[in-house]
C-alpha cells in the first residue's frame, strides 16, 4: 500500500501523514496543510461546519492518489479530511506526498489539493457572527 | 417509478430535508431528473453548478437511472 485515504470527525495530524509518505528512497517530501482562516472577503468568520457524502468522498480522495501514483511512479501518498464543526486555525485537511526527488512532490502535490477542491464531495458552511453561507454555492 | 434522491450541503436546505421521494418516467435519466428538480425547486438554478452522482460516482446527462440506485445530489463543492 502507497496510498493512505481517511476522512475522519477527529483532529487531523501532520505527523501521520509524514510518516506515511516518509521511506528511505523517498528524497522529497511535500506536505499541504489547509486550515480553518478567520475571515473571508472582509468578514469575521466564527467557524466552519464540513459535510461530506462519505462513500463517495473517500473513492473520489481515492482517486487523486491513484492518479498520482500513476503520473508520478513510486509516490507515496497521504490524504486526510476531516468533517464537522471546525474552529479556527482546525486543519482542514492535509496532503503528504513523497518522491525521489522534490519536483514531483510538489507538482503532486498541487494537483491533489486542486482537483480535491473540484471533485471531491464535501461541503463547508461558513458561520459568520450575522449568518452563515455554504462556500461556493453561488457565483 | 418512484427513486430517492439524498441531498448534502445546500441543496438539503433547497430541498428543506435529506432526502426526497420524486416519481419519473421509466426511462428516467440522469438530465430529465435534473431539469425535474429544477422545475420543482428553481433554487437549484442559481447555483455555480449542480451535478448528480449514481451509485457513488459522478454521473452524466445521458446515464440511465435505475429503481434501487443510490442517487445523490452534488452541488458546488468545497473541499479542503
Amino acid at each position: 500500500m502507497t496510498i493512505d485515504i481517511q476522512l475522519l470527525t477527529t483532529p487531523l495530524d501532520t505527523n501521520v501523514c509524514q510518516q506515511w509518505v516518509e521511506a528511505p528512497d523517498k528524497g522529497g517530501l511535500v506536505l499541504f496543510v489547509g486550515t480553518v482562516r478567520n475571515h473571508t472577503q472582509g468578514k469575521e468568520v466564527l467557524r466552519l461546519d464540513f459535510e461530506a457524502y462519505e462513500p463517495m468522498a473517500i473513492s473520489e480522495m481515492r482517486k487523486i492518489a491513484m492518479t498520482i501514483t500513476e503520473r508520478w511512479p513510486e509516490s507515496r501518498v497521504a490524504i486526510h479530511h476531516r468533517v464537522g464543526q471546525l474552529a479556527i486555525g482546525d486543519i482542514a485537511v492535509i496532503i503528504a506526498v513523497g518522491t525521489a526527488h522534490r519536483a514531483a512532490a510538489f507538482a503532486a502535490c498541487q494537483y491533489a489539493i486542486d482537483t480535491l477542491k473540484q471533485t471531491v464531495p464535501i461541503w463547508k458552511k461558513e458561520i459568520f457572527a450575522d449568518g452563515e453561507v455554504w462556500v461556493a454555492a453561488h457565483p | 417509478m418512484e427513486i430517492k434522491v439524498l441531498a448534502f450541503g445546500i441543496a438539503r436546505d433547497i430541498l428543506g430535508g435529506p432526502e426526497l421521494k420524486i416519481s419519473g418516467p421509466e426511462n428516467l435519466t440522469v438530465g430529465r431528473l435534473l431539469e425535474l428538480l429544477k422545475e420543482r425547486y428553481p433554487a437549484f438554478v442559481d447555483l455555480t453548478s449542480l451535478a448528480i452522482a449514481v451509485n457513488a460516482e459522478y454521473a452524466n446527462e445521458n446515464q440511465p437511472i435505475s429503481a434501487g440506485d443510490e442517487i445523490v445530489i452534488i452541488p458546488p463543492v468545497a473541499g479542503g
